[in-house]
């Protein structure tokens, strides 16, 4: 069965989305990083989206709810790399991701995480 | 719609969608098409997501069906044009499925609304008990 990697990081968990992922998957990725918050008490998540070349309004929805998941576990999720021309597409249909921190890249995604976690 | 021929010299794809992983067909097939009518990143993935959702809505409404993607001129300009059918149980109310928000499937209801921004021209039919047929052009 499809699944993409999850990798743990000290209290980070890092998500490389690699494939064009059809929708079981992006569930399938919800699933399993609800359960890796709570199985190793991670406090952030960082996904790295730029590698895909399309969000549409499902996978959009559940980066969404990754945000929101996260944060009820205490954790907090930052979505980096998204490309340009999908941010501008991802406008157009209707969705600005209201919830979801982001940072251009995962440098600058690590230290956002940082930040909110040593003020 | 504006009058659009298919270009002969680029045959039309057509994919059938049944199951999950053809929604990723689509989008692969209609991304090849966009790069042979000479998009540019950004129109070309404005296309490729409006083949998403309405390959989606095919599948999680309309029960499946298939996608035709081809590319077409209309003497000055060039573009993709797509269609997608399925015999579902069509749409009772179609200017309610296009208000962004309208959802029967649990959704977030973007994907008529949305993809309709994401083209140049749409047209949707649909006959309750027959199934719906929506049709697309993105000029380049």
């Amino acid at each position: 069965m499809d699944r993409i990697p999850i990798l743990k990081l000290r209290d980070t968990l890092l998500v490389t989305v690699q494939v064009d992922m059809h929708d079981k998957l992006a569930v399938r990725l919800l699933d399993d990083l609800t359960n890796m918050i709570s199985k190793t008490r991670a406090r952030g998540v960082l996904i790295d989206i730029s590698a895909l070349d399309m969000v549409d309004s499902f996978i959009g929805r559940m980066i969404g709810d990754i945000a929101a998941t996260s944060r009820i576990l205490d954790a907090q999720a930052v979505v980096v790399g998204m490309q340009p021309a999908v941010a501008i597409t991802l406008v157009e249909l209707g969705m600005s991701l209201p919830g979801v921190r982001t940072a251009l890249d995962v440098d600058q995604g690590m230290e956002l995480l940082r930040e909110s976690r040593d003020p | 719609m504006s009058p659009a021929i298919p270009d002969p010299n680029r045959p039309p794809i057509r994919v059938e969608i049944a199951a999950n992983e053809d929604v990723v067909v689509v989008r692969q097939r209609a991304r090849e098409q966009a790069h042979r009518a000479g998009f540019s990143l950004l129109e070309t993935t404005k296309l490729v997501t409006a083949a998403s959702e309405l390959a989606r809505n095919a599948l999680e409404h309309g029960g499946g069906g298939h996608a035709e993607i081809e590319v077409v001129t209309d003497g000055l300009r060039r573009g993709v044009r797509m269609t997608f059918v399925d015999e579902g149980p069509g749409i009772p109310d179609l200017e309610a499925a296009m208000r962004d928000g309208f959802t029967t499937g649990g959704g977030l209801g973007l994907g008529l609304g949305g993809s309709r921004r994401l083209v140049s021209e749409f047209h949707i039919e649909s006959t309750v008990g027959k199934g719906t047929c929506v049709r697309v052009i993105r000029w380049k």
